[in-house]
């Protein structure tokens, strides 16, 4: 019997394609990507030797600083911001609707599939000065506080791009947690109330550890897209004031695609990938070290 | 109400007094929700039926002064918004399509086929999750450029079933994990080939794995900005995301009313589809997720 669920040629003909579309389009790429980022050069002019050249650049490069910098603070924020947020939810949903979430849990689930490039123009407008008030500001107004330009300074730049983030991400990660939570049984709630535990205390010392795997997962998830952010930055704040929102993604799009440096595109891409290779083992080990604690 | 039988109706019944939030503390708390949620979207299609001198005088807060659905069909033809649509069509469906196929058809040979080195194999497919797109583009421009295809939608095809792969494979994969292998032995018995076996029996069985699959590869892929950027280098290709990231550069000056109408064309197109498939997509969206 196993010699047909074992037969090579049907193995060759059902996997071959697969492998090499993914060859072709990933792995090779990959590699090459690795060659390009030792030269100088694009595809248009060709490529010319260029040693460590663009990894000594990018230790010195202030740009790529401000860019690594951004982008780890960018995801840690907004990581924090969608799991605290989604978890919150999910504890609403599993305490005080029960039953009747389904139809909550489907509604602030829905940004999550809205294209990122609407919901940025979108929040644009809701956060803008000029030429008109945008609803928030002329909130701010008609309570009789000062508007603010918010797009004009790094710090409120910022905090529009995290609102937007977790407004967009609070309900995935909401229904993500709220699996796990649901698993949570029930007699062990109710012997720690029987014991005293109440509020609080009784999401701390129960409820939060023995949600703590899906919480892992939910982080790990969470760190590696916000990471690779690309599409919330572009039509909201386009990287500025200055370059001040630049994650690592889009200094790699400019180097390459606006000055025609593909060298060094490429060594930008590979810190990127080296940075969430190391983060995400990094909360791997600190989630398995809490979990022997716990 | 033992607590030797669980049951898991009442507990959150008490948890809810013991949590300490009172009835209207959640009532509000839900309204609070729903406003953020529901509110934007509302002012979004207020807005797409302002006209510009309507939305540049009154307050942003005021109802249109005139419903102004002609925005719509403004966007839609002289914002190229059509196009956009088109050529998104274009690009993602022959995506979806081969990337369906192709990952069904590993996920089967991965899981219910029983080789050496089929586990190396997998990792090999799960290692590409981990890899941001970034590293693939530069060598892929080159790739595109030299085959010649660069003045085209093949590189967004290719470059979306290509990177899509890894996570349409691994899902794939552990639907087939649930069907058991016996089903294809007895299938041999009756004179089925394995590779007829894989079509006519395991494909209907995991019919709606495929949709779900599907229908969270369509979100990434619609939505998808970096790629379609990349490869997009001329107007009458840019797909719904690109022209609408460039879409006030269509009239010289910005058209704020066709602009919230395009912006709305793009967000109540897949709203749509999220109305009438919720649930599969949120199964499917947190089922890609919990990988870990």
């Amino acid at each position: 019997m196993h010699r047909v669920l074992g037969d090579r040629r049907a193995i060759a003909i059902l996997l071959g394609p697969a492998l090499l579309v993914y060859s072709l389009i990933m792995l090779v790429p990959m590699f090459w990507s690795v060659g390009y980022s030792f030269t100088k050069g694009n595809t248009i002019e060709g490529f010319t030797w260029h040693g460590f050249g663009n990894f000594s650049h990018l230790w010195s490069d202030p740009n790529a600083h401000q860019a690594l910098w951004f982008t780890l603070k960018y995801a840690v924020v907004v990581t924090v911001g969608q799991v605290a947020v989604g978890y919150l939810l999910a504890l609403l949903y599993v305490f005080f609707l029960r039953r009747a979430s389904a139809l909550i849990r489907t509604l602030v689930f829905f940004p999550m599939v809205l294209p990122t490039v609407a919901v940025g123009l979108l929040f644009k407008a809701l956060f803008q000065i000029a030429p008109q008030y945008g609803p928030i500001n002329q909130l701010l107004v008609d309570v009789g506080l000062h508007p603010i330009d918010w797009f004009s300074s790094t710090g409120t730049a910022f905090i529009v791009l995290v609102i937007m983030d977790v407004w967009r991400s609070m309900g995935f990660y909401a229904v993500l947690l709220y699996a796990g939570l649901v698993d949570v049984p029930d007699d062990i709630l109710e012997s720690a109330r029987l014991d005293g535990a109440s509020g609080l205390r009784l999401v701390r010392h129960i409820v939060l550890p023995l949600s703590f795997p899906v919480l892992m997962s939910s982080l790990i998830f969470s760190i590696n897209g916000t990471l690779k952010v690309f599409d919330s930055i572009l039509p909201l704040t386009n990287g500025g004031p200055g370059n001040s929102t630049t994650p690592l993604t889009v200094l790699m799009f400019n180097t390459a695609f606006d000055y025609g440096d593909y060298g060094y595109g490429s060594a930008i891409a590979l810190l990127l990938t080296v940075v969430c290779l190391l983060v995400t083992l990094v909360v791997f080990r600190v989630s398995r070290r809490d979990l022997t604690k716990g | 109400m033992s607590t030797g039988t669980p049951t898991r109706t009442y507990a959150p019944a008490r948890a809810r007094r013991r949590l300490g939030l009172g009835r209207l503390t959640v009532r509000v708390l839900l309204t609070v929700l729903i406003l953020i949620e529901v509110l934007p979207m509302i002012w979004m299609f207020l807005t797409s039926l302002k006209s510009n001198s309507d939305y540049l005088n009154n307050s942003s807060w005021s109802l249109p002064s005139h419903w102004l659905w002609s925005n719509y069909s403004t966007a839609w033809t002289t914002g190229n918004i059509g196009l956009y649509v088109r050529n998104s069509a274009l690009a993602v469906f022959p995506s979806l399509l081969l990337l369906l196929l192709l990952g069904t058809a590993a996920g089967f040979a991965l899981q219910i086929m029983v080789w050496k080195g089929r586990n190396f194999t997998l990792l090999i497919f799960l290692a590409g999750l981990m890899v941001p797109v970034q590293m693939i583009l530069l060598p892929l421009f080159t790739i595109y450029t030299q085959a010649g295809i660069s003045g085209t939608l093949w590189p967004l095809i290719l470059t979306y079933t290509g990177a899509n792969l890894p996570l349409t494979v691994f899902m794939m994969s552990t639907f087939y994990r649930a069907v058991p292998r016996e089903m294809f032995e007895a299938a041999t018995l009756d004179g089925a080939g394995i590779l007829r076996s894989f079509w006519s029996i395991s494909v209907p069985m995991v019919r709606n794995a495929i949709l779900t699959v599907g229908l969270v590869e369509f979100f990434f892929i619609w939505n998808d900005l970096l790629v379609a950027l990349t490869f997009t280098n001329n107007q009458n290709l840019s797909t719904i995301q690109v022209g609408l990231l460039n879409f006030t550069g269509q009239f010289g000056s910005t058209q704020y009313g066709p602009l919230f109408a395009a912006i709305c064309i793009n967000v109540f197109g897949t709203l749509l589809i999220y109305l009438f498939l919720n649930q599969k997509i949120m199964k499917g969206l947190t089922g890609g997720a919990v990988k870990g």
